[in-house]
């Protein structure tokens, strides 16, 4: 549906289509707790409790939740237009080098005005290129982006791993240098969780993100690509520029995810950081529904499982809890089309 | 006189009733005509009758006897000699003529296609339809595919013959060679069933006349009272008067040239040129596949074409889709589901689409595009008259007027390509777009108009082109000359 007039009719269903697949996460996760030999009643309401009534594992399911729902958004911007862009991982990755290349590059005086925003636009930047050359790709020479994004993910992986050997590591670490402390953005001081301002700049994000979406012309013009790239053709839209734009948009979506993990945590290149967050950012924009409000609540969803698991693991192992995500994804996929089946109710035959 | 084929039937899809107690009453040995608007419920009607869809509640008689309607499906109604053509065909592409015949009734695990290919061949000269039943079927024109599955349906038994819009995809001979046909058969004894929404085809060829509106049967008409009044039949299927057309006054010769081609060359389109005076509507008759997809591509820019594109006196033909929409063309596409329409979105945001001048540069003007949905769906009787619904969910013809809405809305039109600009679309539709082409010459547009459907260029347009093998082979004025044009006759 495209919400750039009114969210329609539709909006309910694709609503029952994320509950119908949380409930079934829920139910299968039960299932899984129970073969494991634990009570399902006794680990969801460990988990609930944990992450609601203590404040360091609120604040982990809140940074786990603000690098998901920039990576969420950077895919649902690419399905938008009808591109299913699996590389958030690799612009991740590429955010991460960049950001901290820069933030070790800048004057140790530079102060947070100038600091934050520089490697905010380096991240930004770094992850649109790879997107950008994805939909370049595709574009001029027809390659699925599916292929070349998964391809991108390999070399970008590769070459920060390089990158890190020969210049980056600091003796026999895999760690880099720390960033300038006016790049270092505070923490939301939850007792101690890596939870920081990045939340409040993605908060924001998210909501440029529904109202470009909804409320302008570039929506529309990528809302129409995705649907159908014919009707959007006659009309005049330029299909292949609004491709390549919104590849370049979700790099540098997915690219600003590395600010959380560089800028409000870590504050240094590490082998590794961030690793899983662009791919688990599809199953985000799937169970958000591509919508920008969606994609925030499936973020904290998401986060909810990774931080409820963490807090549970001395009774129930960690890899359970993985395995909710996959269920959660997999639940999705099916509870997607099976919504989508049921006859329109007013669609008549002659 | 017992009736060959006797039914009263109701049917409801979720949220849509389509058949509220329709009846029909066929006399054997007739040709009998089932006419009505888009979403009247005419092939459901027929459908039914076949066997291909179950109703859900009525009666239904052959020859008089009660059939009971829970078990009345395909096969059912084969062996009770009633046979359908439907709509769009009913061939798999990649088997030939007597494999798609005998698909279902192979009898037994070994095929056996010799004696039943021999008999269907046979059968065709019998009755005047001749086929090849080796050939493949995708490799079949639309006319002898058609002919193929009536001679199928006949070789299997059919003494109620139905065919769901059987003229929709002839040429106008093919049309008259099927017509003079069914009247045969009838003769002959089969009784026929057709539908259609043509009523020259209807005078031409129809004993009885059945016509729905909305799910009912709202009048009979039949020869042995009185040769059938068309003009009654058309008040009976919209359900009003319609509006008499006015013609447009033929511009000048001192108006200026709003669309202007020469050379223009792009696949099986050969060096066509032409000009479009300001006011003028024009017609491009042909049969499909001759030229007329490419042309309209060529002029819209979709496509890179050689040769010039002149909108308005400026030379367009290096410019992008946008910046010829921008110089004053309206693009009406000719299939309304491949480039006209996004069919999940709605009236409002379809009417809307790529239009600058309603939604502004950046930021959408909501009430404005509100307030253009409400003014179209007004102006174009576009049903439901619901900004919010979705285009999939509208029939034919009111999908059609939305894309007409919206292209012929653009302000300051120069030139008007329309590509089949009213097909698969319902008298009452016919008559609004009609409507609407008329008032954009009259405002000053130079109006192409692309069709296969003769009547209507007549019509429409100060003067008719004939494109034959991607060349403008010259204009005609009268509906036979035309016809024997467009074949390549003369």
């Amino acid at each position: 549906m495209i919400a750039w007039l009114r969210p329609g009719a539709n909006l309910r269903r694709e609503f029952e289509a994320a509950a119908i697949a949380v409930l079934v996460a829920i139910a299968i996760g039960s299932v899984l707790m129970l073969v494991v030999g634990k009570s399902p009643a006794h680990v969801w309401s460990q988990m609930l409790r944990h992450v609601f009534s203590e404040p360091y594992w609120f604040g982990y399911m809140l940074y786990r939740a603000t690098a998901l729902a920039l990576t969420g958004l950077a895919v649902a911007i690419a399905l938008d237009a009808g591109m299913f862009n699996i590389g958030a991982e690799g612009q991740l990755t590429a955010g991460v080098v960049a950001c901290a290349v820069i933030g070790t590059a800048l004057p140790e005086a530079t102060p947070a005005i100038v600091a934050v925003p520089v490697c905010l636009l380096g991240a930004a930047l770094a992850g649109g290129i790879v997107g950008g050359i994805i939909g370049v790709l595709r574009v001029a020479r027809g390659a699925h982006e599916v292929i070349t994004s998964i391809m991108l993910n390999a070399i970008v992986a590769g070459m920060a791993l390089y990158l890190g050997n020969v210049a980056l590591f600091q003796g026999g670490t895999t760690t880099g240098k720390t960033i300038v402390s006016g790049a270092q953005l505070p923490l939301l001081g939850l007792s101690g969780s890596s939870a920081n301002a990045t939340l409040v700049i993605t908060i924001l994000v998210v909501a440029l993100v529904w109202w470009l979406r909804s409320r302008t012309t570039w929506g529309m013009a990528w809302l129409a690509v995705g649907r159908d790239p014919a009707a959007a053709r006659s009309v005049g839209i330029d299909v292949g520029r609004v491709r390549i734009l919104a590849m370049v948009g979700s790099g540098a979506l997915a690219g600003l995810a590395a600010v959380n993990f560089v800028m409000g945590h870590k504050h240094a290149f590490e082998e590794g950081l961030g690793r899983g967050t662009g791919l688990l950012g599809i199953s985000v924009a799937l169970l958000g529904r591509s919508h920008p409000i969606g994609i925030a609540v499936a973020a904290l969803l998401l986060g909810f499982l990774s931080a409820g698991g963490l807090s549970v693991a001395q009774e129930v192992p960690k890899e359970l809890t993985e395995m909710l995500q996959g269920v959660v994804v997999l639940a999705v996929a099916c509870a997607g089309p099976w919504v989508r089946g049921k006859p329109n109710p007013v669609k008549g035959a002659a | 006189m017992t009736a060959k084929v006797a039914a009263e039937l109701d049917k409801a899809y979720p949220g849509c009733v389509v058949l509220k107690g329709a009846t029909i009453r066929v006399r054997p040995g007739t040709v009998h005509a089932l006419v009505g608007e888009n979403g009247a419920g005419k092939s459901t009607l027929v459908k039914i009758l076949a066997g291909i869809v179950p109703s859900d509640r009525g009666t239904l008689a052959i020859d008089g006897a009660s059939v009971p309607l829970g078990p009345w499906n395909r096969i059912a109604a084969r062996a009770a000699g009633v046979g359908i053509v439907q709509q769009h065909g009913a061939s798999a592409p990649t088997l030939s003529v007597v494999e798609n015949a005998m698909l279902g009734v192979e009898g037994g695990a070994m095929l056996a296609f010799d004696a039943p290919a021999e008999a269907l061949a046979k059968l065709g000269k019998q009755v005047g339809l001749p086929i090849d039943p080796r050939a493949r079927a995708e490799d079949l024109p639309l006319g002898a595919a058609q002919r193929a599955e009536i001679v199928a349906a006949l070789y299997h038994g059919a003494k109620v013959l139905i065919l769901d819009e059987p003229t929709a995809v002839l040429t106008p001979v093919e049309v008259e060679g099927l017509l003079a046909t069914l009247k045969r058969l009838a003769s002959e004894g089969t009784t026929i069933i057709i539908v259609t929404h043509k009523l020259d085809e209807v005078r031409t060829v129809a004993d009885d006349v059945t016509v729905l509106r909305a799910g009912e049967t709202v009048a009979t008409f039949s020869t042995v009272d009185a040769p059938l009044d068309t003009a009654a039949i058309a008040r009976a299927m919209v359900g009003a008067d319609l509006p008499a057309p006015t013609k447009v006054p033929a511009p000048g010769a001192d108006a200026k040239i709003a669309l202007e081609l020469s050379g223009l060359k792009l696949g099986e389109l050969q060096a066509a040129s032409l000009s479009i005076r300001a006011g003028e509507i024009v017609g491009i008759a042909g049969i499909d596949g001759n030229g007329q997809r490419e042309l309209a591509l060529a002029i819209a820019g979709l496509e890179r074409a050689e040769g010039t594109v002149k909108i308005g006196g400026r030379d367009v033909s290096r410019a992008s889709p946008a910046a010829r929409l921008a110089a004053g063309l309206a693009h009406i596409p000719e299939d309304r589901h491949h480039g006209g329409l996004i069919l999940v979105a709605s009236i409002a945001e379809n009417l809307a689409l790529g239009r600058a001048d309603l939604t502004g540069r950046f930021r959408i003007d909501r009430a404005r595009v509100a307030a253009n949905a409400a003014a179209q769906i007004e102006q174009l009787d576009i049903r439901p008259p619901n900004p919010n619904a979705l285009v999939e969910a509208l029939s034919g013809g009111n999908q059609q007027k939305v894309v007409v809405g919206r292209e012929l809305s653009r302000p300051r039109l120069v030139a008007v390509v329309a590509s089949q600009p009213t097909r698969g679309v319902d008298l009452g539709a016919v008559a609004r777009i009609h409507e609407q082409l008329r008032a954009a010459a009259t405002g000053g547009a130079g109006v192409l108009v692309i069709s296969a459907d003769l009547d209507e260029l007549l019509a429409l347009c100060h003067r008719v082109v004939v494109i034959l093998r991607g060349r403008l082979v010259g204009e005609r004025t009268t509906r036979a000359d035309l016809g024997a044009l467009m074949t390549g006759a003369t």
